[in-house]
């Protein structure tokens, strides 16, 4: 057993059970470790924003190599820190303006191509396949992508013949998805704990005997 | 007491002892690494041999988009990965979209440099964090230095080495994003549907469901899912790094993370078992 002797692991070892108190519940030491975290998380991010993306790309091309075409970003990100002044606060509309323009323009033929074309190109079937195994996956694909989209199209009752039954498939294979994805969340949720339990046992106490 | 009361007494335990026997579950392997077998799934697969078979001097995009509230499971994989690029001699780009992976990502640097004895801005390079999202990964598009002026330490990315002969997705062989979100689907609609470089996803477990669709569709090469793809590249990097007698001890952390996980797993599938056949015996005493 090697107990570490860095001042940093002793921080996050004990940062660490702090928040871990509050399984026995709230109290003001899981409450101060809660906002030292909100605290450094924001002055971190306002460092490094600063340092990486307001630094080289606002303050050296305008103020030190005086490309004068910059004063409109400039201008228009100034104008989101009206909303603190309700007087002029409806300029924060301007840029707000600005950015959905662009970003719908940049997104809506690329999202449709992306999300529609070819995800709708991957569920048809595209005969040959080289084995038995593609094309059970080709059809288990296909059938799943029909029978779900039936499954939520409402413009028809489901209780007709045929639409029933597709739409029960459909739910089957919505469960099995449902399924597998609590499977990846389990995991999920085990990997924070254990990665926070090896910390605490393997980086802090150093109780791996090798 | 029967067989039945037993079950059904069993389903009804306080919750407390269920999370102290997943508490001991979790701890005892590791303590002692029982070291299951690590047997690459076929999305990790694609990805390690993709990048295994680039020729050397190609460029990888490592953009680290995750923060330390995913990192025990997707921290591994970066670090797994940036190592296997720099053993193979291929150039990762690291960057990110997201403040906090700039920190996370260069101590996964920085163990390469102490690991491997790679060196900065010739072997790896690391840009650092852009504001933007999508519009930085479309600007990378066009020009990755107009983007990034310098790089995460400051240096002018023109006067970097290793970026010399960079220019955009042209010479980039491979994008990998590192997330907890929804990030590498933000990869997938800019990089890969506008600009046509391949794109790869490494996730969490809990989201990695959501990117399936992409693989069939073929908008992402491979993926990386969960704590058990970050334990699978972690071994198979660890492989090369004892065929060429690199003598400083390889990583371990997802492999041993992965072997508590799956005592875990184990576990909870029990109980789901137990719960089952109580909740279903004490339906037929009624």
């Amino acid at each position: 057993m090697h107990i570490s002797t860095d001042i940093w692991i002793w921080i996050q070892a004990l940062l660490t059970l702090a928040i871990f108190t509050f399984l026995y519940k709230d109290n003001p030491l899981f409450r101060m470790a809660e906002h030292l975290f909100v605290g450094l998380a924001t002055g971190y991010g306002f460092v490094v924003v600063y340092k990486n993306a307001f630094y080289p790309n606002v303050w050296v091309p305008l103020f030190q190599e005086k490309q004068l075409i910059f004063i409109i970003p400039f201008v228009l990100g100034l104008m989101y820190l009206t909303s603190a002044f309700p007087k002029i606060s409806y300029m924060i509309r301007w840029p707000m303006a600005v950015l959905l323009g662009i970003g719908s323009g940049l997104s809506i033929p690329l999202t449709i191509q992306t999300y529609i074309i070819e995800q709708s190109k991957s569920s048809i079937l595209r005969p040959p396949y080289p084995n038995l195994i593609h094309w059970i996956n080709a059809l288990i694909l296909f059938v799943g992508v029909i029978s779900v989209l039936v499954y939520f199209y409402f413009s028809i009752p489901h209780d007709r013949p045929g639409v029933k039954q597709i739409s029960k498939v459909g739910l089957f294979l919505l469960m099995l998805g449902f399924g597998a994805s609590f499977g990846y969340t389990v995991m999920a949720r085990f990997s924070l704990l254990v990665g926070r339990l090896d910390f605490l046992l393997n980086k802090w106490l150093g109780i791996r005997p090798f | 007491m029967s067989v039945r009361d037993f079950f059904i007494k069993l389903s009804k335990i306080d919750r407390k002892y269920i999370y102290l026997i997943i508490l001991i579950g979790l701890i005892i392997p590791l303590v002692f690494p029982p070291n299951f077998p690590q047997k690459m799934s076929p999305q990790v697969k694609r990805v390690f041999e993709f990048i295994d078979t680039l020729p050397k001097g190609s460029y990888v995009i490592l953009s680290a988009d995750y923060d330390p509230s995913v990192a025990p499971e997707v921290h591994p994989m970066y670090k797994a990965v940036v190592k296997h690029c720099i053993l193979r001699g291929i150039i990762p780009i690291g960057m990110t979209l997201g403040v906090q992976g700039a920190g996370l990502a260069v101590e996964a640097f920085t163990e390469a440099e102490r690991v491997l004895g790679a060196r900065r801005d010739t072997d790896y390079v690391f840009l650092g964090y852009q504001a933007g999202g999508a519009v930085v990964i479309l600007g990378l598009g066009e020009d990755i230095k107009g983007v990034y002026k310098t790089d995460y330490f400051g240096t002018k990315t023109t006067e970097i080495y290793a970026l010399k002969p960079v220019k955009n997705y042209k010479d980039i062989a491979l994008v990998i994003s590192f997330s907890g979100s929804s990030i590498p689907v933000t990869w997938a609609v800019y990089a890969y549907t506008k600009y046509g470089v391949k794109v790869a996803a490494a996730v969490t477990g809990v989201s990695a469901g959501d990117f399936y669709p992409y693989i069939q569709a073929g908008q992402f090469i491979g993926m990386l899912a969960g704590m058990k793809a970050a334990a699978e590249y972690e071994y198979a990097v660890n492989q090369i790094l004892k065929e060429r007698n690199i003598r400083e001890k390889p990583s371990t952390d997802a492999i041993r993370m992965m072997d508590a996980n799956s005592i875990g797993q184990l576990l909870i599938i029990l109980f789901i078992i137990i719960g089952n056949i109580g909740y279903f015996l004490s339906r037929r005493r009624k």
